[in-house]
């Protein structure tokens, strides 16, 4: 059992330049832990934070104050700790259309990080370990996908070969950066479930973030609500969007679609039509 | 509120490029008076393409190659939207049926203020109207959609996303169309901003009672908000229902995968997978099959989301 | 399918510029060794083309072909020299303070800007004037060096944009080191706007070197097209009315830019998504991705992937 954890991250942007500057806190004082094996979400609307979040998790941001921790040791920001820490945790990025090099072939984004982590060694080792990676994502045969380019392939295909770079060091934790948004509805399913999959078979620990509460609360175990940088809310998935407490996340709720309250909106507008009129 | 107000008879659309993409394939719709009609598809499914032939806003090489499209109007008999050009193509547009696009950025000029815009819609539809009365109007208007009217001398940048999309719905609503046709005009929009533009459209609705051709891929929005919805696949319409009908009862398969890509929020799980050690943990497991990523069938499935967009070239 | 982005699409603009560019460049390297001696005097003068002489002779009795040829390696060199420099300056002041960011783009950008702002040509003559004995690699280097800013500007703002995609942040997540990423995941990219900006530079020096020549502050000893004219004027080639001695070398300055301007425009349309788009809806089948109308696929085959049940 590992643990990611969060402790009281703050994360502020400077904005601006000379005496006109003011700061940012786009991320304010976030605390959580992820385990090996569960699925914790990360709810809000575009500027609450989230992606922050993630950026920062992913090393791509450094916190302006505030810890995180792997399996309960700080991580430093030297480069063998960073590298170290990389090995364990990996990012999933929104768009697959802009987070695969145009330039290479799918093999070229998967022997990377199999090199850099020393997961493979020599031409073969890295060969066989990348074919295994592609059909862990369920891109088969492998050898046609490796040699493909990512224009020559779909959203989904794409999301599944950046899942399978996340992986190819050996990751035991995933942020996944609203992994489907960028993506065909009728494909989504199949991309998170894939992530589903792979979570449960490898006990992976994995940071959903996304404005979609509804596969947010089918997705994971427990769900985060952040509000302007906050967590303003958070418990178990299904605690959390039957039963809201506070109001920002009840507001989110009653905002967001569902098919099961078909004819809602076109109802309740009437309602209240009919009610001013009388 | 069965009178028709727009009927679309077999249009078919081709992309006239090597090899032509029939976009469009013979599809026929009626779109009744007040109603709001729902488009439901992924994207490439000629969604879009089908609602700009519906408004002769085709650009090349897409080419309208058959059927006819005729608007009923309020007053007066029927036009045949295909043969109308020049002046009276400029006059139907807005007139009678406006639109609404997605990314309403790009639809506003950034280098006039929303008066300038307004003011410049009715200057050209409504050259009777003094000065006075289209600045009465345009205040008029930002009202209705929940604008304040002070913000008439801001530009483009200066508003918020969800209040660019309002001022679009206002200029659609300028000149009191019977139509309005809406490509994903809440697509970009957080969800709770987004709610407050979808009910603005339904008040007006009721208010007006235009008809609205609501597209976009988001199957759950349709449901809340249409009246009857159309789900296009590969250029043709394979259900047309109520959205009541659609949600409950729906024939094609293709409905029911979209459907299906959109867990309920509050309902219960279905075939959801739930991921994680809880769901391990209490021993119910998952259905065998229902994660269809996992079983040996899943590669042929798999592979098939590749040739929708494979002849897609990378992207900016 | 396997198309590969970063070469241009075959069009007549790309061909007929090609033609032009690589006629010319053989014409530069073949003509010099079938033409007699450029400075071979013996001939009359101001001979009008002949079967002799096919481009006829100067005031000094020169062969005016020999001399187009030997002038055409000299104007290559000259403008493939300082545009290797011009790139390779560009590179370093361009696409790593892009990348770097911070102070160190501060100290660069300004270097930059104050090469951007000093007028190019008075910079040059300054210094060629210093230069007693001006070899033609000195021409080549002085307009090297003067001539990178406008390229630097361009593939800086490009380096900014590449190193926030999400494809190079990856390759960051992914433990990658700097140098690797700007090496391999940047400058591949940015390589269709590199053999545009090379090809500019080519062009620009050939002609900064004709307006050096024509001020006397060009190559000494050397032949290229700017001597030729710039002898041709002293000469009174203009009004003696001997067309062949001033036409040629100006016609092929004007050809050869004209020849490498409708290359870059074909790079261009890789390089400009925009005009991509342009091309392909006019040329060719390619569905236009989400923007506005959406085409739809030739077998439209949609999506069908597992759905849970």
């Amino acid at each position: 059992m590992g643990t990611l954890e969060v402790r009281n991250l703050v994360k502020e942007f400077r904005l601006g330049h000379g005496l006109r500057r003011s700061r940012l806190r786009a991320v304010d004082d976030v605390s959580f832990t992820l385990e090996a094996g569960k699925t914790v979400a990360l709810v809000g609307e575009s500027g609450s934070g989230k992606s922050t979040v993630a950026r920062t998790l992913a090393r791509l941001e450094t916190p302006t104050s505030g810890e995180i921790m792997l399996d309960g040791r700080s991580v430093s920001g030297s480069r063998s700790a960073l590298r170290a820490y990389r090995h364990d945790v990996q990012m999933v990025f929104q768009d697959p259309f802009a987070s695969l090099n145009p330039f290479h072939t799918v093999a070229h984004h998967l022997e990377r990080p199999l090199q850099l982590h020393g997961v493979a060694r020599g031409r073969d080792a890295v060969a066989e370990h990348t074919r295994a990676l592609l059909e862990r994502v369920s891109l088969t045969p492998a050898e046609v996908y490796a040699a493909k380019r990512p224009h020559e392939m779909s959203g989904g295909q794409r999301q599944r070969v950046a899942i399978a770079r996340a992986l190819a060091p050996g990751a035991r934790f995933l942020v996944a950066d609203e992994p489907v948004s960028m993506l065909d509805v009728s494909i989504r399913l199949g991309v998170l479930n894939l992530l589903a999959r792979l979570q449960r078979e490898e006990n992976l620990g994995v940071l959903y973030i996304t404005h979609d509460l509804a596969t947010a609360r089918h997705f994971s175990d427990e769900i985060l609500v952040m509000y302007r940088g906050e967590v303003v809310e958070r418990g178990p998935s299904d605690q959390v969007i039957l039963d809201p407490q506070h109001d920002y996340t009840k507001t989110l709720l009653a905002a967001a679609p569902d098919p099961a309250r078909h004819g809602r909106l076109r109802d309740e507008v009437r309602a209240e039509l009919a009610g001013e009129r009388a | 509120m069965t009178v028709p107000v727009l009927s679309a008879k077999g249009v078919s659309i081709e992309y006239r490029t090597t090899p032509v993409v029939r976009a469009v394939r013979d599809v026929s719709l009626t779109l009744h008076r007040g109603e709001i009609l729902g488009l439901a598809g992924e994207s490439g499914c000629g969604k879009t393409t089908f609602a700009y032939g519906l408004t002769r806003l085709l650009k090349s090489p897409a080419v309208l190659t058959s059927g006819e499209v005729l608007f009923h109007d309020r007053v007066g008999g029927d036009v045949d939207v295909a043969a109308l050009d020049g002046e009276a193509l400029r006059a139907f547009r807005w007139d009678k049926v406006s639109m609404v696009f997605q990314g309403a950025m790009n639809s506003l000029n950034p280098v006039i203020t929303v008066r300038a815009q307004i003011d410049d819609v009715l200057t050209t539809h409504r050259p009777g109207m003094s000065r006075a009365e289209r600045a009465g109007r345009a205040a008029e208007l930002l009202g209705l959609v929940g604008v304040d009217p002070a913000r008439l001398d801001s530009y483009a940048h200066q508003l918020s996303g969800g209040m660019r999309q309002r001022v679009m719905i206002a200029m659609a609503l300028a000149l009191n169309p019977q139509v309005m046709i809406m490509d994903e005009p809440t697509t970009a929009l957080d969800v709770v901003v987004q709610r407050g533009i979808l009910r603005e459209i339904m008040r007006l609705r009721e208010q007006f009672g235009f008809a609205v051709v609501f597209i976009t891929h988001d199957l759950p929005l349709l449901l809340e908000i249409s009246d009857r919805i159309a789900v296009m696949l590969e250029g043709e319409i394979v259900e047309l229902d109520t959205a009541e009908n659609i949600y409950e009862r729906p024939q094609h398969a293709y409905t029911r995968r979209l459907l299906e890509s959109f867990p309920s929020l509050v309902g219960e799980r279905g075939g959801f997978v739930r991921s994680g050690a809880a769901a391990g943990e209490s021993g119910t497991g998952h259905a065998p099959g229902s994660d269809a990523d996992a079983g040996p069938g899943a590669a042929p499935a798999d592979s098939a989301d590749s040739a929708a967009d494979t002849t897609i070239e990378g992207t900016a | 399918m396997a198309e590969n982005r970063i070469l241009p699409r075959r069009s007549a603009k790309l061909v007929a510029g090609l033609v032009i560019t690589l006629g010319i460049v053989v014409f530069a390297v073949v003509a010099p060794f079938l033409v007699q001696d450029p400075r071979f005097s013996g001939n009359d003068a101001l001979l009008p083309p002949s079967a002799d002489h096919l481009l006829g002779t100067t005031k000094l009795g020169y062969d005016v072909l020999a001399q187009l040829a030997h002038g055409a390696r000299g104007s290559l060199v000259v403008g493939l020299a300082a545009a290797a420099i011009a790139i390779v300056l560009s590179l370093i002041f361009g696409i790593f303070a892009g990348y770097a960011g911070g102070w160190t783009d501060e100290i660069l950008t300004m270097v930059t800007n104050i090469m951007l702002v000093i007028p190019g040509l008075p910079l040059v003559m300054v210094i060629a004037v210093y230069m007693q004995s001006r070899s033609l690699w000195l021409v080549a280097f002085i307009l090297g060096i003067t001539g990178w800013a406008g390229s630097a500007v361009v593939l800086r703002s490009q380096a900014r944009s590449l190193r926030s995609r999400d494809y190079v942040e990856a390759s960051q997540v992914a433990g990658e080191r700097t140098v690797r990423i700007l090496l391999v995941e940047i400058l591949p990219n940015l390589l269709p706007l590199l053999a545009a900006q090379f090809l500019f530079a080519v062009v620009f020096a050939i002609l900064g070197e004709a307006g050096l020549s024509f001020i006397g502050l060009g190559p000494n000893g050397s032949i290229t097209w700017g001597t030729m004219i710039t002898d041709a004027y002293g000469g009174n080639a203009m009004s003696a009315g001997a067309w062949w001695w001033f036409v040629p070398p100006g016609l092929l300055i004007a050809v050869f830019g004209a020849g490498l301007s409708l290359v870059n425009f074909s790079i261009d349309e890789v390089v400009n998504p925009k005009l991509r788009v342009v091309a392909e809806a006019t040329g060719r089948r390619r569905a236009t991705e989400a923007s506005a109308p959406a085409a739809v696929p030739a077998s439209p085959a949609e999506p069908k992937t597992e759905v849970t049940v």
